[in-house]
């Protein structure tokens, strides 16, 4: 099994240098970032903007300029400098991966219960009052755009906080500024408290659509055969639901999942934004915004690892649902 | 097929007037029905997509004809501004005095123009992107679905605002690069639709008969995948109201002074709570037009789904 891990992420350093390399194209094409100094009333000296342009490497052709950024990735894990250059890339982006993967993971878990749960039941009482309510809502939850929902829900908790008198849900950022509770506790308290809200947002998106598919896989299950034998044998109906039924039905819902982080991660972006995190997706809009593209790349590879890590452990999910599997 | 054989009959003056086919002189009383018929009356039992069908239908008919009668453009500005919804204006007024009505109008029109193109543009692309992968294999297949994962390994929001930051806001633009991005999901299908098509006995018999690679691919293959990609198209009209609506909120979608449903919503977010109709008139129709497109996609893979033919209904 660790052999097999290993092999995997040896496999998939092609891909991220591939999309590294798909990703500096379309930036380096995207904007020029020194375009404010040039720009600038009164004009910058002509000597700063060549200063600028040799410290980001703009001076010398692309593929030399992409080697160079890989090559001190890889040597120093140097993201190379920043538009900003009191920015270091690999600083910033580790304070911000912790504050957003808490999110990420927090939400996919809530909505992967939620999702299953909602999804079996659906199943076992199809066309039953509490299936179309089901279907209903998970409908409407993927027609509705993130954001809006996002906007709504922190407007209704602003709303809410007013009418009590008290902060009950942090609407901005993702920790308080300062905390009166200086103990550990307190600190937990605190980014807890303030992640209610955006988990919601974010579990929601993906809830709904996992909770369709955990349905359709549970239906398919329930009417199979292998199902039909072990009721007739007289297992117990709880018994043949979980152990038999529910197993299998979630080896799809492992793929899609990890197929989804991607698109998720997109979602995390714009959550972000709505509730003022200073997480990865702030990183990202403020790095596209200055056609920062180290930061750019940065981002990108961190985002990448995260959805081969989660593809990752969907294959070896496969291997304890599945006991066909094996990996040697 | 059968009423055009039975007229063609009549005109060239046979004497007996021939009905339909399925007279009383056949032993079973059916009438014929080509693909196209049968997969619409299945899709006419689906009530809520036929539902949705009909409230889609109005919606595009409000965006693009709703303009042309309205009192209202959505540049101009009114006397009355931060008016909550009234007669004379329907969604009420932002605080500059636009008409909310006439604004929502003009949004409507431009994101269903994005939609609708993403998702012509990501069909067209992925269409000919996995049928080369499914059809000649080999090489060809590797390097186009490796390109594909790399793509879809990427959060496709952050691709479009990296590319989109320069493009202005054109909303060809933007339907262009969404389209782009949502391709590679159309190819994966369509490259597997085309993989086990290609292997069957029919395919086979006019390879035979010596058709050449684009006969069977125009009129064997393309065909027969259509429904995968007809029922793909309908699900990313969904998804590309969305992405333009999240990619206007991060600021890298349409750019004023147009407008779309999304870049409304932004404009409104702050205004939540003291003007609450500019927030949730451009919501609601982006909901409705997202759910209505899911119904008929829905109702469409019921249809077209070959393994449905198994009755006659």
């Amino acid at each position: 099994m660790l052999a097999y891990v290993i092999r995997r992420i040896f496999v998939s350093i092609p891909i991220l240098i591939g999309s590294t390399i798909l990703v500096f194209i379309m930036v380096k094409f995207s904007g020029d970032p020194l375009e404010p100094l040039k720009m600038r009333n009164p004009p910058a000296p002509r000597q700063t903007i060549l200063n600028e342009e040799h410290r980001l490497g703009l001076d010398q052709p692309i593929h030399v300029q992409y080697l160079n950024w890989l090559k001190n990735l890889v040597l120093h894990g140097d993201f190379g400098p920043s538009v900003h250059s009191n920015t270091n890339i690999g600083h910033e982006l580790g304070g911000r991966l912790v504050v957003s993967l808490r999110l990420v993971l927090i939400s996919v878990l809530i909505a992967l219960i939620f999702a299953v749960i909602t999804g079996v039941v659906s199943a076992v009482k199809q066309y039953s009052a509490t299936d179309y309510t089901f279907t209903f809502t998970g409908f409407l939850f993927l027609a509705m755009p993130t954001f809006w929902f996002a906007i709504l829900l922190k407007s209704a908790a602003i709303s809410y906080n007013q009418a009590i008198g008290t902060q009950t849900f942090f609407t901005i950022g993702d920790k308080s500024p300062f905390l009166t509770d200086d103990s550990a506790w307190g600190h937990v308290k605190d980014i807890a408290g303030h992640m209610i809200l955006p988990t919601i947002v974010l579990g929601l998106v993906s809830y709904a659509a996992w909770s369709r598919f955990q349905r359709a896989s549970m239906l398919e299950v329930l009417n199979s055969d292998y199902v039909r034998l072990a009721r007739a044998k007289g297992l117990r109906p709880r018994r043949v639901l979980v152990r038999h039924a529910l197993r299998t039905a979630l080896i799809p819902l492992t793929t899609v999942t990890a197929l989804d982080i991607a698109a998720l991660l997109g979602s995390t972006i714009i959550t972000e934004r709505v509730f003022q995190w200073h997480g990865l997706g702030e990183f990202f809009l403020d790095s596209v915004g200055d056609h920062d593209a180290n930061a750019m790349l940065g981002w990108l590879l961190i985002s990448a690892l995260i959805v081969i890590l989660f593809n990752l452990v969907a294959d070896l999910l496969y291997g304890v649902l599945d006991p066909r599997i094996r990996y040697e | 097929m059968s009423e055009m054989r039975a007229s063609s009959v009549t005109t060239s003056g046979t004497p007996q007037p021939t009905s339909v086919t399925g007279g009383s002189d056949r032993e079973f009383n059916v009438k014929e029905r080509s693909q196209l018929q049968q997969a619409l009356r299945r899709f006419r039992r689906h009530r809520l997509a036929v539902a949705s069908l009909v409230l889609l239908i109005f919606i595009v008919l409000l965006a693009f004809v709703g303009p042309l009668v309205w009192k209202y453009q959505y540049t101009d500005i009114t006397p009355d501004n931060s008016q909550p919804p009234s007669l004379a204006h329907p969604f009420g007024t932002d605080s500059l005095g636009h008409d909310g009505f006439a604004q929502v109008l003009r949004g409507l029109q431009q994101s269903i123009k994005v939609a609708l193109c993403i998702a012509l543009v990501a069909t067209t692309l992925g269409v000919v992107w996995g049928g080369i992968s499914g059809y000649y294999r080999g090489l060809a297949d590797s390097v186009l679905m490796r390109l594909a994962d790399l793509i879809l390994t990427i959060p496709a929001i952050a691709l479009a605002a990296a590319l989109g930051s320069t493009s202005g806001g054109a909303w060809w633009m933007i339907a262009l690069i969404l389209g782009g991005l949502s391709a590679p999901l159309v190819a994966r299908a369509v490259r597997g639709v085309v993989l086990s098509l290609r292997e069957q006995e029919f395919i086979e018999a006019a390879r035979a008969l010596g058709a050449s690679d684009s006969r069977i691919i125009l009129r064997h293959l393309v065909p027969n995948a259509l429904a995968v990609v007809i029922v793909y198209a309908t699900l990313l009209v969904a998804a590309g109201i969305l992405a333009e609506t999240a990619l206007s909120y991060v600021g890298f979608g349409v750019q004023a002074p147009d407008t779309s449903l999304g870049l409304l919503i932004t404009a409104a977010q702050s205004a939540v709570q003291t003007r609450p109709w500019l927030f949730y008139f451009p919501g609601l129709f982006i909901i409705l037009i997202a759910l209505t497109v899911n119904f008929i996609g829905d109702g469409l893979r019921d249809a077209l789904d070959p393994r449905q033919t198994r009755q006659r209904r």
